[in-house]
């Protein structure tokens, strides 16, 4: 994966790409909200959703949740780092500035919000089918699913949601450091391709459950 | 250091400076939330069994002991961005409550044994504190303290 820094002193730009910042002054950022809040009454309606899925046992809403929230965190992360993150080590600055202040505050509310729905609504389905009991003879690959997603949860709460957080915080200050905006953009990036290469496992685990 | 324009960036050396005088907070924060996970992991791996209780309950005290040890070194910072850092922890404290909540609500919906659930219950507390504390210090350590 290439630089994702929004705007790096020493480093040349790749071939190709566009010059730095043309003039003195550091670019313009524009206005935005760290948390969107339009977003919230959608977040806040799969949620409810999620709830009543839940109560209601309903083995369609229950798969719907599980396998759309789960197929969009992976395909979100898989997409992340894999091709956003490269395409924006090779923008201008201002192109940069924009996309962050554009695209990380709508991650705030969204990332969360799948993750809610997939383990909540898989470990609900789980046990509606009867895969979560012991004695499920797969069992074995529902725990390594298990180990897969904590250590993705880990990494997605202890480093990237973090590193997502102090960019916009950094960007809303009247000058911000756009080294340390750089370190923390390739945490976020980085971080984002790792769980979406470990959500390749989940998937294949979870296929091979379904099928059986 | 150099800003976009490549002039010194002003607040680099101040706050640079004060990162070297912070306690471990993100990294302890991210080894209890480890402990979380693993004990979860355990109890989950376990359901229908009847086995002892021992190692997710030794998981969920080193936990506890963690997060409140994190705690007492956060609190004895002297130059920091308070005032950020309790916003952040109040809006993702609800957040993570709320996700929480909705895990606590399967366990109970789904009748989880008394033990268990109380384990669970203690787990998901642990849980909804930790990581806001994690992503309030990721903020406020690079905030100017006078915010």
């Amino acid at each position: 994966m290439t630089n994702t820094a929004i705007a790096s002193g020493t480093a040349p730009p790749a071939p190709g790409s566009a010059p730095p910042v043309a003039g003195g002054g550091p670019p313009p950022i524009p206005e935005f909200s760290i948390v969107p809040l339009r977003g919230i009454p959608i977040a806040a309606a799969l949620l409810v959703g999620l709830i009543v899925a839940i109560g209601a046992n309903n083995l369609w809403a229950l798969t719907f949740f599980h396998v759309g929230g789960g197929g969009l965190w992976t395909s979100i992360d898989l997409f992340l780092g894999l091709i956003i993150g490269p395409i924006l080590g090779r923008l201008s600055v201002p192109a940069r500035i924009e996309f962050t202040v554009r695209f990380m505050p709508k991650m705030v509310v969204i990332m969360p919000t799948l993750v809610a729905m997939t383990l909540g609504a898989g470990f609900q389905l789980a046990r509606h089918v009867g895969n979560l009991d012991a004695n499920y003879p797969h069992h074995g690959w529902l725990v390594a699913s298990y180990i897969i997603v904590g250590a993705m949860a880990v990494i997605a709460l202890g480093l990237l949601e973090p590193a997502n957080l102090a960019v916009l915080f950094e960007l809303k200050k009247p000058r911000p450091n756009p080294e340390r905006i750089g370190r923390l953009m390739k945490v976020f990036v980085y971080t984002a391709g790792i769980t979406g290469i470990m959500q390749i496992a989940t998937i294949l685990i979870m296929t091979f459950l379904a099928s059986r | 250091m150099t800003d976009v324009a490549g002039a010194a960036h002003p607040e680099s050396d101040e706050i640079d400076r004060r990162q070297a005088g912070l306690p471990p907070v993100a990294r302890l924060a991210t080894l209890t939330l480890g402990l979380i996970v693993i004990g979860g992991i355990y109890m989950a791996a376990q359901i229908g069994r009847s086995v002892t209780l021992v190692p997710p309950l030794a998981l969920a005290i080193a936990a506890a002991l963690l997060l409140l040890v994190n705690l007492v070194m956060l609190a004895r910072i002297k130059e920091f961005a308070w005032d950020t850092f309790l916003r952040v922890f109040g809006w993702s404290l609800l957040a993570y409550v709320t996700i929480a909540g909705i895990l606590e609500y399967v366990f109970i919906y789904d009748h989880t044994p008394g033990r268990q659930l109380a384990l669970f219950s203690a787990m998901l507390l642990l849980f909804a504190v930790d990581v806001p504390l994690i992503l309030a210090f990721s903020v406020a350590r690079y905030q100017p303290v006078a915010d």
